[in-house]
């Protein structure tokens, strides 16, 4: 075990070394000019030991000292993977299902505030994944797309007094629209190109939002935008419909989450379709998938556009439940967000984005404390991802079993 | 009144931008034939069936396929129209399985009962497809990737089927194997191959006439036979 040790001391001790220098100008340089060491040590040393014991846990699991403990462990695990597969998928989706549904019940305002963030934020994952996981193109600037579906709604319903429901199909068509205008000349492009391409036009969607004062009243926003309106049966004085605003939230969960369901079947049946299949030749090689009959220009498009009506009717719900938009919301930021929960997650992986959704949105709101470090414990994160799960939380499974493919 | 040709390049200019990459190529593939085509590394080759393909654009000269011009018709129309090429270096998809790659080679079409038999017909021809059916193609090996790359082409079901050097980095055992399979489809369907080939021996053995690239531009054209007992040919592509 000492041999083992000696192995690894050095990097160990050279990477904390270099973890000292890079954390002392972070936390030791004050605004006001003042250097201090104090703090710098103290979380230093608290990395140091954390990290120490990592490392004493892989050098004894190595050199198989912790068998006691490593051996009921992986049998347990084991143990729980065989009934876990032995159940069936929908005992398992029905059991989300069921904890999806009674969840506003016992989570408070704030917890449901950050459910329907997150059931948004799916159905943006889910569309950025078709552009991405399935047909394979790197789209940076996908939030300007849920930008345009949230001003649709706002600027239609403060501006004509349209209802929600007149207006989520026309932000998700304008969406599609502005995916088309954007896709058509820039799919042309391939790989790095076309990265560079959508993040340009993500910020001039942006940037157009942020300086048409007459339209979108700039950075200021538009406030005032009404919730989501429904029509109620109502049997007294005989029967009519009466009309509420849904200003409590744990309806609007309910709503945000339909649109997430809707969402994930819609990409489940896409991903398993020709059209799916068509995707996925294109982003594995799109020579061969010309050679082979598709038509790849129509295809890219479609899913671009595709897409882009997720995020445009994500962003209705979000201008919704805001009742307020403004550009502030759509910078590339978010668009590198969705990304980082695509990709974390595992792309091409419905359960996996969710998963990924999930722990991007909620994790930094449960640990709200070490909120000044988010983003450093965001970066030991995704390279801690790169090296030990590469493909994501949960990969997509590639085993040949699309429905139609079963009796072949 | 003779026999029209299944495929006729005449005078054909392509390239990419300003490297010209055809020099004016014509040759003709008469229906039944297998026609090779050798010639050294950068001569053209495999530009003359990406041209055909219309993956590289024609600036000059006409493609014919069946007597019809088909110089600006978009490269994914072809496999309907019974043209499908093998490209160089196999590219099958490699994160989809053998049988996610075959149902992409029928992808225009929508019968999908007789996809499904033609699936099965080539697990039959190549039986260690039909083994690997749920592999991911990336995990075979060399020579069953090609084996996949002419399965999926096959089932676009061709009348013209293009080859681009399917002999690329396997085993000698596995190309004889793999020009055997060439020389069936050929046999068993009828289907007229132009076959691209470095290994000018064997692709002169398979072929009933070959045609000679040099930087661009046609310099030889015969039938195989006599191209093999050419002293030239010996000298310049098979090593004598």
């Amino acid at each position: 075990m000492i041999q083992e040790f000696k192995k690894v001391w050095k990097p160990y001790t050279i990477g904390m070394l270099w973890l000292l220098g890079l954390l002392w100008p972070l936390l030791g340089i004050h605004p006001d000019g003042t250097l201090t060491f104090q703090k710098t040590i103290t979380v230093w040393s608290y990395l140091l030991a954390g990290s120490f014991v990592c490392l004493m846990i892989y050098v004894l699991k190595g050199t198989d000292s912790l068998k006691f403990i490593a051996d009921p462990i992986s049998r347990v695990a084991g143990n729980i993977k065989t009934t876990s597969i032995a159940l069936p998928t929908w005992i398992w989706l029905g059991a989300g299902l069921i904890v999806a549904l009674i969840y506003p019940q016992f989570a408070g305002r704030y917890g449901t505030d950050v459910a329907i963030s997150v059931l948004l934020y799916i159905c943006l994952g889910l569309g950025l994944n078709v552009v991405v996981g399935l047909a394979g193109m790197l789209d940076l600037g996908y939030i300007a797309f849920y930008g345009v579906g949230a001003y649709t709604y706002a600027i239609l319903n403060t501006t004509y007094g349209l209802g929600f429901w007149v207006c989520l199909p026309l932000s998700g068509f304008f969406a599609c629209i502005a995916g088309c205008i954007v896709g058509y000349p820039t799919l042309r492009m391939r790989g790095d190109y076309l990265a560079i391409v959508t993040l340009g036009f993500g910020e001039i969607i942006r940037i157009i939002l942020n300086n048409w004062m007459e339209l979108t009243n700039g950075p200021n926003g538009i406030l005032g935008v009404k919730p989501i309106g429904i029509f109620l049966p109502v049997f007294e004085n005989g029967f009519t419909f009466e009309h509420f605003w849904m200003k409590k939230l744990q309806l609007f969960y309910y709503f945000a989450l339909g649109l997430a369901i809707v969402a994930a079947l819609c990409v489940h049946r896409l991903n398993f379709s020709r059209v799916g299949r068509a995707w996925e030749s294109i982003r594995e090689d799109e020579t061969a998938a010309e050679l082979m009959g598709v038509n790849t220009f129509i295809y890219k498009l479609l899913a671009y556009a595709m897409g882009a009506i997720f995020a445009g009717l994500a962003g209705a719900f979000f201008a919704a439940r805001m009742r307020f938009v403004s550009p502030e919301s759509f910078t590339f930021l978010e668009s590198a967000m969705v990304l980082c929960m695509v990709v974390l997650g595992g792309m091409g992986s419905i359960p996996g984005i969710i998963l990924g959704v999930a722990a991007l949105i909620a994790l930094p709101e449960i640990f709200r404390e070490f909120e000044s470090y988010r983003m450093l414990i965001f970066g030991a994160t995704m390279v801690i991802m790169m090296l030990f799960r590469p493909a994501g939380l949960i990969p997509a499974k590639r085993v040949g079993t699309r429905s139609e493919e079963k009796e072949g | 009144m003779s026999i029209q040709p299944m495929l006729e390049l005449k005078n054909v200019h392509s390239g990419y931008g300003s490297i010209k990459a055809l020099k004016g190529i014509s040759l003709k593939v008469m229906p039944g034939e297998i026609v090779a085509i050798i010639g050294a590394n950068g001569a053209g080759k495999s530009t003359t069936l990406m041209t055909i393909c219309g993956i590289v654009k024609v600036e000059k000269g006409e493609v014919l396929y069946r007597g019809k011009v088909i110089n600006k018709v978009p490269p994914e129309k072809l496999p309907t129209m019974g043209l499908c090429q093998v490209p160089e270096g196999r590219r099958i998809f490699p994160r989809l399985t053998v049988m996610e790659n075959l149902r992409l080679g029928a992808f225009y079409r929508d019968d999908t009962n007789q996809i499904m038999k033609d699936i099965q017909h080539s697990y039959e021809m190549f039986p260690i497809l039909g083994e690997r059916k749920s592999q991911k193609g990336g995990t075979l090996s060399g020579g069953e990737q090609q084996m996949l790359a002419i399965a999926r082409a096959l089932m676009t079901k061709p009348k013209v089927l293009l080859l681009d050097e399917p002999s690329l980095g396997l085993a000698p055992i596995i190309v004889q194997q793999i020009f055997d399979i060439i020389a069936q489809i050929n046999k068993e369907k009828g289907t007229t191959i132009l076959l691209v080939e470095q290994n000018a021996n064997l692709a002169l053995q398979a072929a009933s006439r070959g045609y000679v690239v040099e930087t661009g531009e046609i310099t030889l054209e015969d039938e195989a036979p006599s191209l093999l007992a050419n002293p030239k040919i010996r000298e310049a592509y098979l090593g004598e």
